[in-house]
């Protein structure tokens, strides 16, 4: 007897508290899963030669939460991967904390590896969530983002004077 | 006839607006760069918002051509840098 397939399994949330991959992983993964993968971004030390002390994240909560849905259900529905965990954190990160993990469980390999790269891709280009940089030295400047697709908005970095190159981060 | 929609400002839009959220009162039939004009021309930080920044209505991407009604929630969105 060949056991039944497992339901699809969608999980996204924006939080302000610490992530837990090894939860992350538990909790998408089911025994008709063979593939298991994880993606941590996390807060590094350094910007364009500048020591980082920290990150602050700001989201849009309501429709960041929206959009994450959406973007992990179509990681399911268009690339096949049946179980996408996704959580993004805000606030205050230290340096090594993690501000989004991404897992994503399905039966061969191929559609995890698809859906986890869908998914932070797809977070850069329209999740509502911006950070800013806290320097070493005491200053500060928000990192310059992307304007998300389907607003008919002029191309617009962020100008700050600490601004940096696009489509950077985790 | 007038209408009037909430507006919400996040990170550097913020910094310019002074504050997170804003009522706004526009003539009857209104759209976002309806909106944004009425902003731009307040004076202030918001002088410095762009003519065409991308906007959310009630937590959908819009384009600047859309309509408005009474009590939406209008959001500026700076360009976005999650992860």
């Amino acid at each position: 007897m060949v056991p039944e397939p497992q339901p699809a399994r969608i999980h996204a949330r924006i939080t302000t508290e610490p992530l837990d991959a090894a939860a992350a992983l538990a909790s998408a993964r089911t025994d008709a899963d063979g593939a298991l993968l994880l993606f941590v971004g996390v807060v590094r030390n350094h910007a364009d030669g500048r020591a980082v002390m920290g990150m602050r994240y700001d989201a849009y909560v309501d429709m960041a939460h929206e959009v994450l849905l959406a973007i992990a259900g179509e990681a399911a529905e268009e690339l096949g991967s049946p179980r996408v965990w996704v959580e993004h954190r805000i606030g205050r990160l230290a340096i090594g904390e993690a501000s989004v993990v991404i897992v994503s469980a399905s039966p061969h390999r191929q559609e995890s590896f698809d859906a986890v790269r869908y998914v932070i891709e797809e977070i850069k280009k329209r999740l509502p969530v911006w950070k800013k940089e806290e320097y070493v030295d005491g200053q500060e400047g928000w990192v310059a983002g992307r304007t998300p697709p389907g607003t008919g908005a002029a191309d617009d970095v962020t100008r700050t004077h600490e601004s940096v190159e696009q489509g950077r981060g985790a | 006839m007038s209408l009037t929609v909430r507006t919400l400002f996040f990170a550097s839009y913020r910094d310019l607006a002074g504050t997170p959220e804003l009522p706004v009162e526009l003539e009857e039939g209104a759209r976002v760069q309806d909106l944004v004009r009425t902003l731009r021309e307040r004076g202030g930080g918001l002088s410095e918002l762009p003519e065409a920044p991308a906007v959310a209505v009630n937590r959908r991407y819009a384009p600047l051509s859309r309509p408005l009604a009474q009590d939406d929630e209008v959001a500026f969105i700076p360009p976005v840098a999650g992860g």
